[in-house]
């Protein structure tokens, strides 16, 4: 089957301590697979490496074929690959529908015009069906700074899935949401990810959105991965049990 | 009509019919207070991109000295192409300075904007046998579109190229504080990392809007060398580049038109504190500073926003009653 992402034997260490080591994945078009382990597992490095942020000590990234390794966000970005952040990446001077407006700036390759306006009508008109199924679309004019943690989080995500990305990578995206709302803005994001044909991957803290909703699980011990396939399956290793679940 | 546009529009007349009704030595100050404020708008332009320049004395200098020389040594006597040639020189110098200085920020931003101006001081200085070193180049009479003007009548015509000159700058600023450059601007003050993950180029954003804000100097640079009708190194002297970020903050952030605002109160200050106290002149505008520090951080555009604010609030309660 075609791959879209696979990374080979990526490595990343800060000084003494290992972060991730020999990391190999594969992951096919329009998969939805969640990374689950414990605090310094490694998980957010591993993001941090696919999207740029990060420079592998070794292995490579390759996206459709071709090798992404080192290259920076911005360029990441652009070929298509976005995420969203465990603390949200917003732009807390401007209101929430600016947020969106810029970030649709973006995607249409529009963010250096200097003349004609951020909001125009069809710009706007499609930021507010974008915020609409994150329950934003009411706050659109409100400045970030007043939205609760939960909103940040919804916006940051909001920001990226603007960008209308071929792989979508979200940090820990229901932490901050009330648990009220979290399946419903779980189920929501996969509708619309799925209609779009997204491929995801999902760094995620909450075993009841893993349980819940995952199709591929990769459970991340001490910067390796050591079980990767169904939920039940990973979720039943001894190691994750352990390590991941706190059992046994 | 766009509510800005015609702001604009209604300033540009108003700033002509004074003109025509102000004492002359008053309209010099405008002049020379509208040309400053260009330079501001420039010094604001950037702030929005959370960077302050101290090396905005080098593209004033440049202005005005790429128009003296165009004037003194190439025979340009046009008021008119002396600021398109003043403007276009800094531009120029500010997209080369800006391939080094887009890569900074905060401090290290600040200061090497001001190494290369003083770098431009000390060429001025002592390439005098072409600048006049200390002494400067006298700029005799231009013409203004043409027509060749003396007295009276040549100020008001520099006043009113002035104006003009300001007017469509101001216009020019607002457009970009809304394009979606102006945002990025914006962005890049308030989140690099996402700007980034947008896809989009911090260095771009901040690159374009240096080199707006040079081009902006440039253009105030030429247009006080007309009024004053003499140019020196001092144009490019940290202190004056230092009186351009004073302006700034006098004025504030909150609208294109702060600056201007800010510019005639610095010069108006500036030349009483001078008439009334010529050897602490500079104590009062410290005092106004500190003053203005403490209590009025925004800027004067402070008490414009205040008052706009509470006639919205008079307004909806009008209505509410009515």
């Amino acid at each position: 089957m075609a791959t879209v992402l696979e990374t080979h034997g990526l490595s990343k260490s800060f000084g003494g301590v290992v972060a991730v080591e020999d990391i190999t994945v594969t992951v096919t078009p329009a998969e939805v697979v969640r990374i689950v382990g414990s605090n310094g597992a490694g998980k957010t490095t591993f993001l941090n490496l696919v999207t740029g942020y990060l420079r592998p000590d070794r292995g490579h990234i390759t996206y459709l074929g071709k090798d992404i390794t080192g290259r920076p966000p911005r360029e990441v970005t652009q070929l298509g690959i976005a995420r969203s952040f465990q603390v949200p990446q917003i732009y807390r001077g401007l209101t929430v529908l600016e947020n969106v407006l810029f970030a649709l700036a973006a995607r249409q390759k529009e963010s250096y015009r200097l003349w004609g306006p951020l909001m125009t009508a069809e710009r706007q008109a499609e930021a507010l069906t974008l915020l609409e199924p994150f329950g934003l679309r009411e706050h659109a004019d409100r400045p970030v700074a007043e939205l609760p943690e939960g909103g940040l989080k919804l916006l940051d995500i909001a920001l990226s899935t603007a960008l209308q990305p071929h792989v979508l990578l979200l940090d820990e995206p229901t932490s901050g949401v009330s648990s009220k709302d979290k399946f419903a803005v779980m189920e929501t994001l996969l509708r619309v990810l799925r209609e779009r044909k997204v491929t995801v991957i999902f760094v995620e803290h909450d075993m009841d959105v893993v349980t819940r909703y995952a199709e591929r699980v990769m459970a991340f011990v001490e910067g390796k991965i050591v079980a990767d396939g169904p939920p039940r399956d990973v979720l039943a290793d001894p190691a994750v049990r352990k390590a991941v679940l706190g059992l046994g | 009509m766009r509510p800005a546009l015609a702001a604009t529009l209604a300033l540009l007349v108003l700033f002509l019919a004074l003109g025509l009704l102000l004492p002359e030595w008053i309209i010099f100050v405008l002049a020379l207070a509208l040309a400053k404020g260009l330079v501001v708008l420039g010094v604001v332009l950037l702030m929005y991109g959370g960077l302050v320049s101290f090396g905005q004395g080098l593209f004033f200098a440049v202005g005005a000295y790429a128009a003296g020389f165009a004037m003194k040594l190439w025979g340009f006597q046009d008021a008119v192409v002396a600021v398109a040639l003043g403007a276009t020189a800094s531009l120029i110098v500010a997209a080369v300075a800006g391939l080094l200085l887009a890569r900074y920020r905060e401090i290290f931003f600040a200061m090497l904007s001001l190494a290369l101006s003083m770098i431009l001081y000390g060429i001025l200085i002592k390439a005098y046998w072409i600048t006049g070193g200390s002494d400067g180049l006298t700029i005799a009479p231009p013409r203004v579109l043409g027509f060749a003007l003396a007295g009276e009548k040549l100020r008001l015509a520099l006043y009113a190229l002035t104006v003009v000159v300001t007017a469509a700058a101001v216009y020019f600023a607002y457009r970009y504080a809304r394009s979606p450059l102006g945002y990025s601007a914006r962005a890049v003050k308030d989140n690099e990392v996402r700007v980034e993950y947008l896809g989009v180029s911090v260095a771009h954003a901040v690159y374009v809007t240096y080199v707006l804000a040079g081009g902006l100097a440039g253009a105030g640079g030429v247009l006080v060398a007309l009024n004053v009708g003499h140019i020196e190194p001092q144009l490019a002297y940290w202190t004056t580049s230092g009186e351009f970020v004073f302006i700034a903050l006098l004025g504030g952030t909150g609208s294109v038109f702060a600056p201007l605002g800010g510019a005639i109160v610095y010069e108006v200050i500036r030349t009483y504190a001078f008439k009334y106290s010529p050897y602490t002149w500079q104590l009062t505008l410290g005092a106004i500073m500190l003053a203005l520090i403490l209590f009025m951080p925004g800027g004067l555009w402070t008490i414009y926003a205040a008052l706009e604010r509470q006639g919205r609030q008079w307004r909806l309660s009008w209505k509410r009653t009515a």
